[in-house]
């Protein structure tokens, strides 16, 4: 038997110490003291590719908008390299991938980063760009996990994941691009429970 | 060294609807969670050296002017994976309310003192063997709406990362030997004794400082081992 250490709730108070410089517009003094160590803007100088913004809604089961909720993000650079030690082909900039948003009071969290480049699957076969997106909230005793996907990439019709979910669920892993907006503002709402409930996965 | 994520690792922890802990009710999955291979997006994550912390950030009692109230207190541990080998290079942040149960969250309506010389908030990068430590005081009990008369078990917010975005750890850490064991769903939404055991700090005498403070030692483990010819054969 594993002897892994459990998880716990983040809280209705991490703000201040996981994103103490993000979306706490609810909170009357705008931002805390402490300093952020992860950003919601992944873009950084000598990043190339597509600029792009994600924003969404976390819904509850009595879909109401969650206000002390975080999610983060992970997702490889344009040229779809992961800035890991563990990726073949390490990204050579400064892009991390990686970034943190609270939930301000509406619910909402929102992303600035490049559109993600596509990735080796199993088997060798491409993935379809995506993110992986996890999520933390009071109310949720451990983290779940899911992906983003983009509406306009036809690359989707191909990706070993998205293929797995029953077809009348996919479109809860879409991000839909909004029209009139530059950068282009990807859409992407969360639902944690109920009949449009977001496909999470078990990995 | 190429670690694998067996899914049955994950076996001690809480369920996502732990209705004793009320708020699970209508933010947990309601549908069965989809179970895809790990891909390359899965089994990769992000790394934070030296560069993201600075001086004293793992010091909760060197962040203001004066010094904290409380009890001052040292903690210490190593993160490991689950072959018990050291994480080296892993982002350790804690949170915490101070020595009266009160966070610096403005949500927080516990009426208690703040302590204008404690935020709260800390990180700190693993050493190459793994050890991270910060000082800190102990954090204080604190009511909460779950069920009347509600309170939490004193314990710090612990969030970890290792080698990949699987083994991502959000936690929490308690004291030994709290009162308040018996009544927190939140706790004892993980089942499994022994599992809750390691969430609980050890009394460390060893490291304890004369005449200054004591210290806690919390090792954290994270998902993450060496594939077997065993789990190969499974394939
Ligand atoms: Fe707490």
């Amino acid at each position: 038997m594993s002897e892994i250490t459990p998880s716990q709730t983040v809280g209705p108070f991490f703000a201040y110490g996981l994103t103490p410089k993000g979306r706490c517009d609810w909170d009357p003094n705008g931002s805390y003291s402490w300093k952020n160590t992860v950003e919601s803007n992944l873009v950084t100088p000598d990043a190339s590719g597509t600029r792009i913004r994600i924003e969404g809604i976390v819904y509850d089961g009595d879909n109401l908008p969650i206000n002390d909720c975080m999610i983060e993000i992970w997702q490889a650079d344009s040229q779809g390299r992961y800035a890991s030690p563990r990726a073949g082909a390490a990204s050579n900039t400064q892009f991390k991938g990686f970034g943190r948003s609270a939930t301000d009071k509406a619910g909402v969290f929102a992303f600035d980063t490049i559109k993600p480049g596509q990735v080796a699957g199993p088997g060798g076969k491409p993935q379809a760009p995506h993110i992986v997106v996890c999520i933390y909230s009071r109310g949720m005793i451990r983290q779940v996990y899911t992906r983003l996907y983009f509406a306009d990439e036809a690359a989707n019709a191909a990706d070993p994941i998205l293929s797995m979910v029953p077809a009348d669920r996919r479109k809860t892993l879409i991000a839909h691009k909004q029209s009139g907006t530059d950068p282009a503002l990807y859409r992407f709402d969360i639902r944690v429970q109920g009949g449009d409930e977001t496909v999470f996965f078990d990995i | 060294m190429s670690l694998i994520y067996p899914k049955q690792s994950l076996e001690a922890f809480p369920k996502h609807l732990s209705p004793g802990y009320k708020s699970t009710i209508k933010r947990s999955p309601s549908k069965p969670l989809m179970i895809v291979p790990h891909t390359l997006s899965e089994l990769t994550g992000p790394v934070y050296g030296h560069d993201a912390i600075q001086e004293n950030d793992n010091d909760l009692t060197k962040q203001h002017k004066g010094e904290p109230l409380g009890e001052r207190i040292i903690v210490h541990g190593q993160v490991l994976d689950e072959d018990k080998r050291p994480v080296p290079n892993a982002l350790v942040e804690l949170w915490q309310a101070n020595a009266c149960g009160r966070y610096v969250h403005n949500v927080d309506q516990h009426p208690a003192p703040l302590d204008p010389n404690f935020t709260g908030a800390g990180r700190t990068v693993t050493d190459d063997k793994g050890y991270y430590k910060f000082i800190t005081v102990k954090p204080g009990a604190y009511p909460w709406g779950n069920h009347h008369n509600a309170w939490r078990p004193n314990h710090i917010h612990f969030s970890v990362f290792g080698h990949s975005f699987l083994s991502r750890l959000v936690t929490q850490m308690y004291f030994p030997g709290d009162y308040l064991f018996p009544y927190d769903p939140i706790f004892n939404s993980v089942l499994d004794e022994k599992a809750r055991a390691r969430m609980i700090a050890t009394f460390d005498l060893e490291n304890t400082v004369p005449d200054w403070a004591l210290a806690f030692r919390f090792d954290i483990v994270l998902r993450g081992r060496e594939a077997t010819p065993l789990d190969n054969d499974e394939h």
